[in-house]
Parts: C-alpha cells; structure tokens; sequence
C-alpha cells in the first residue's frame, strides 16, 4: 500500500492536493519563479514552456509527453528516477498535467528499458490504487490519466517532435517547426514534451517554495542537477549536486578522482556526447552549469560528464560518437545523412591518420555546413564533438597524419570522402 | 539507416506463412489499446509489434517479428501494411530475424569503450564462436549485436542479454556470464561487481544518513 510505500516516507505525495488548490496560473509562476532550467539538455525554462500552453481547453485535448527516451551517450540520470524513486516523476506528471490543463499524460521511455519502465509502470499502478492519480486524482476533483509508452531503440526519438511521431505510431522524423507543440502537437492538439528530471523536481520546488530552489546553484543556474560521471575515473557514479560546482570537486569528491590522479586527465566531455569536448586546462577551474560551460563554448546538456585519461586516444573516442550520429540519423535531411556518414568516414581516417593535413580544414567545414541546416539538433550533435576535437587537440590530428606520412611515404593520398 | 553493416553474411531463414495472436497476446493488446484515444490506435503499432515479438519467443524460442506478423499488426490496426513494414525496420529494437535465445546485445560507443568494451566484445566472440554481428551461433543459443549507447554510462561497459542489462563487464565476467547463460542458468541482471546500482564502488558518498527504510 502506498501509505508504507517508502516514496511517501521520501516526502513524495505530501500536501499534493493542496500544490494543485493553488490553482494552474499560481503553479507555473511559481515554476518560472523557481528559475528550473529544462533538464533534458537544452535548459529552457521550464515554467515559461508549461505557459506556451493555451490557457483554456478547447475541442482540442491538452497533453503532457514526458521525455524518458534517454539516449544521448554518457547519459544515465533518468534511468535512475525511472527505476527507483518514479513517484517523484508520477507525481510531477499529475501537477505538471494540471497546470497545463491536460488530463492526460504520456511517459515515452526508451525500449531498452524494459526493467525501468516495469518498475514506473508499478509506481503507476501504486498512485491509481490509492486514488493518488485517476478520476478526482488525489480528491482535487481533476481527472487524470498516465501511460507508459515504450519506444524501440531510436536515438531521434529523444527530439521532442521525433517523440510525437513514435508515439503516434510511426517513424521517428522530427517535425519541422513551427508549429510548435504547444500549438500543435501529439494528435495535432497542445501539448509540452518535458523531460523526466524536470518534471521529477517540480514537487519539490512547489513544496519547499522557489526561492529555496533558487538560492540553489547559481544565478540563472539555479537548482541541483543529477550528474553522470563515467570514463575514466575510480569510481563512476551517478550523484545529484548543486548546479555550478566545479566540474573537478565533481569528480573528485564523488567519482574517486580521475584514474592515475587529476594530472593523468587528458579531456572531459562535460554534457553528454554531443557537446564539444575540453582540455584539462579548461578542466582545472570550469564550473558545471549551463552558461559556465557555455562560456567555454561547449554546454552543461544532460550533465553526463565523460571523463578521460591521458591513456585515451581521443580521435578514436570522437570518431566513435561521429559513427554513433551516423548510425542514429533518421535520414530526412541531406546535410545530416549525408554529412554524418561523409564525417565519419573522415573521421575515420583521422584516427590512423590517413589524411593531408589541409583536410583538418575541410572537415571543420564541414561541421559548419551540417549545423544549423537541419529541421532537428542531430545535424549539431553530430558536428559538435568534431567541433571541438579540431579546437583543442588539433596538434594531436596533425601528428597522427604526419606519422602516417612517415610511415608510408611513397603512398598516394586518397582524397576527401574517398 | 538503423542497421549495422559490419557483416556481409547472408544468412537464409524461413519466414512463417501465417501468424494468428494467441490469448495471452490478445490480453496484454485489450490493456495497450486502451491507452490511446479513439481513432488513434495507430499508437498501438510499437507495443503490438513488442507483443509479436514477445509470442515469436514463447512459441519458439527466438524473439522476431516475421513478415506475416507485421500484416497481422496491421489488420488489427486498421493501418497499410507498409506502415507497420517502415516502422519496424525503422527501431532497431525489432529483430526482422531469428535471433538466437540469448541476444548479446553489446553496447560499443565512447563510454563503453572507454572503460573496455573491446575486451567484452572479444570475450562474448571466444565464448560463443561468433564472428560478425548479427550472427547466430551453431547452438542457436547465442545472437551477438552492436548496438548504440543503452544509457547506463556509469555502469559501463554494459551486456545486454534480452531485455537486462549485465553492468561493470570485463572479460572475465563475461566468460561466466555466458557459461551461465549455456547451463541456463542466468545470474540476476545488474552489476556484476556487486555494487548497488549506480553508487560509486564501496558504497554511497551521499545521503549516508538517510533511514530509507523507517519503521512502519
């Protein structure tokens, strides 16, 4: 029974009714006031996105999607509140729907997690059974519906109007926007995507109040995050902390420090795979937040820190995420399925250094050609982490090709995508 | 663009002329079509395909969805046949072949591999005799996949067999996990360290005082 359920002895479920009493207009401002940065990557603001949402019902039903289709490599957060703590979700989905006035909210998890959405799909069951969610969900006299929809090994999937698309039972190709889907969304009606720890927090912060969630973290940074560290350290883990801790007490204090110590460090992608990768110079003082990161041209993402030692070749580490974008393009757009496999290959070259050295040059061209001329972020993605091997180790790209040479110098070059 | 094409082996296997859902199919579909709004069973399409697939193991053994299959799903929801055709072969979730009755399904991008899912990978093709992806082995016991980042990044490198996850592989581990799965016997999905979930090694380092388990 839910009364023993060790969620509630967490403080999930506490005084629900009286967060949804306050009415939907109170609960978004309150939201906006808390400064919540979306989770799932970009970091817009969360409370300004439920207010997109039309401001009364219509013909048109309103929906809640929540994004638990993590898939960006180096990720690894949600999966945790999926499995173990998914009243928190559960419960932010009933409020969240509410103040968006959807009765009707679906959690999209990725098919891989088979085990984690078994257990969210109990937490579901737990929070009917107790008339926590349902008809007059939690006696607040609005009824509310939750579903769990499995997806099937899509990586497109986790963009919000892939999702839709999967959801409503086809290809996961992102729509082109606008319209958006506060407009138009799942079943062409108004609907906001969200991602798990995003709407996982949002019980809390009603509960204790914006401004104690503000004064967390740092200006325009606020709240605690769930960081993912794995690589090349002692110990990976997942750990929540403040936003704008520095990204090496990160490491240090929970992850066991870097293998062989912080001076064995060669590089660390701080966001997830797709965010541009950074030098231990930039290592020794960034903080971990959004614009802090942003500031060193690389971002905060999914705050899935990859960590790697100076034993890592780290053409061969970018080359592989290179392969991972090629593999996951959904293959609408030409400069995305196209340019992905035409880096790849490229890259591909880069790592034995069968390359001239001028094409370093026409690959960071490349990249640029590819980003921002897609209808969805994969294009970026995919150029990114090249972005950023050519920006900080491009010493390292020019000696693999010059040791190539030497090593076989009377062969001809094959040219660009050969 | 979802299948990896490191082998060229083409291997032959006989698509089944009819499929016809047995009942304990057609209960898990009551419980799914119930989830989507009159009109849209269209929504249906991924977890009937997920119901196919889950039948094809009990009837025989190997998780897959045949041709026919795909025509069933679509009758039953009202959709062309290509439509269900594009999505599952669009999800790489959907094996459109026999796949053996472990599917070994390794997980090789940059968090995998940093912490040595070469070794893992090496290890599950001398334990299984298994040369390329998307083989099966002599036994049928064994199908071996690469497949993209399965976001356990902290518990890397990561084996999936079916649908668990094996977490904190090496060879070694590795070599045990498919002697047992061979006696089948399969250990309990998660760390195969011995860790709790995702917490650092030796333990939690946060929230140490929390009585996760207060008295009733």
């Amino acid at each position: 029974m839910i009364s023993a359920c060790p969620a509630r002895a967490r403080g999930d479920w506490d005084g629900t009714a009286a967060i949804l009493a306050r009415g939907a207009d109170a609960i978004v401002e309150e939201m906006k006031a808390s400064g919540l940065r979306g989770r799932g990557g970009a970091g817009f603001p969360t409370g300004m996105k439920w207010s997109f949402m039309p401001k009364q019902e219509s013909e048109r039903p309103h929906y809640l999607v929540v994004n638990a289709d993590e898939s960006e490599p180096g990720t690894c957060k949600d999966r945790d509140i999926l499995r173990h703590d998914p009243h928190k979700l559960v419960e932010g989905c009933l409020i969240a729907s509410f103040a968006m006035r959807a009765h009707a909210c679906y959690i999209y998890v990725r098919g891989e997690f088979f085990n984690e959405a078994s257990n969210l799909q109990i937490a579901i069951d737990e929070a009917y059974a107790a008339g926590l969610i349902g008809k007059n969900a939690c006696g607040s006299g609005w009824d509310f519906d939750l579903y769990v929809h499995r997806g099937a090994g899509a990586y497109i999937c986790g963009e919000e109007t892939a999702l839709l698309e999967s959801l409503e039972g086809k290809k996961g190709m992102p729509r082109l926007k606008p319209p958006f889907p506060a407009a138009v969304g799942l079943y062409g009606c108004p609907t906001t995507v969200n991602n798990v720890e995003s709407i996982a927090v949002a019980p809390t912060i009603l509960r204790r109040g914006a401004a104690w969630f503000s004064a967390l973290g740092r200006p325009k940074n606020s709240g605690t995050k769930l960081f993912c560290i794995s690589g090349h350290v002692n110990k990976p883990c997942n750990v929540e902390e403040e936003l704008g801790i520095p990204l090496r007490d990160l490491i240090d204090t929970y992850a066991g420090g870097v293998r062989g110590g912080w001076d064995n460090l060669l590089a660390v992608i701080p966001g997830g795979a797709s965010v541009p990768v950074l030098p231990k110079s930039i290592c020794d003082t960034v903080l971990m937040d959004f614009d802090s990161l942003r500031e060193q041209r690389s971002g905060l993402g999914t705050a899935a820190v990859i960590v790697m030692d100076k034993s890592t070749d780290i053409v061969k580490a970018i080359a592989r995420l290179s392969a991972f974008y090629k593999h996951e393009s959904c293959g609408q757009c030409t400069p995305c399925r196209e340019g992905t496999g035409w880096m790849m290959r490229v890259m591909n070259r880069m790592v034995q250094g069968r390359a001239e050295l001028d094409e370093i040059d026409t690959l960071e061209q490349v990249t640029r050609q590819v980003e921002g001329h897609t209808i969805c972020a994969l294009g970026d993605a995919a150029a990114w982490p090249i972005q950023g091997l050519i920006r900080h180790f491009r010493p390292v790209m020019e000696e693999r090709i010059a040791q190539y040479k030497a090593g076989r110098a009377s062969r001809p070059m094959p040219l660009a995508a050969e | 663009m979802a299948e990896h094409s490191d082998s060229a082996t083409a291997e032959t296997f006989e698509q089944p002329t009819e499929f016809a859902f047995d009942s304990a199919s057609r209960a898990e579909m009551a419980t799914i079509l119930a989830k989507y709004p009159a009109g849209r069973q269209a929504s249906g399409v991924l977890p009937l395909l997920y119901v196919v697939q889950r039948q094809m193991k009990r009837a025989t053994g190997s998780a897959w969805v045949p041709r026919v299959a795909m025509d069933a799903v679509a009758r039953e929801l009202g959709m062309p046949p290509i439509r269900v055709y594009e999505v599952a072969t669009f999800y790489l979730m959907y094996n459109t072949k026999p796949v053996g009755k472990y599917h070994l399904q390794l997980c090789t991008t940059t968090p995998c591999w940093l912490r040595g899912s070469d070794e893992v990978v090496a290890a599950c093709r001398k334990a299984t005799g298994i040369k390329g992806w998307h083989e099966t082995s002599d036994d049928g016991l064994f199908t071996m996949t690469e497949v993209e980042c399965v976001g356990a990044c902290v518990n890397a490198p990561i084996l999936q067999v079916n649908d668990d996850f094996y977490e904190d592989m090496d060879a070694a581990l590795t070599a045990e996990l498919i002697a047992a799965l061979r006696r089948g016997e399969p250990p309990p999905r998660g760390s195969m360290t011995g860790r709790l979930n995702s917490a650092p090694a030796g333990g939690p380092t946060t929230l140490t005082t929390l009585d996760s388990h207060p008295a009733e």
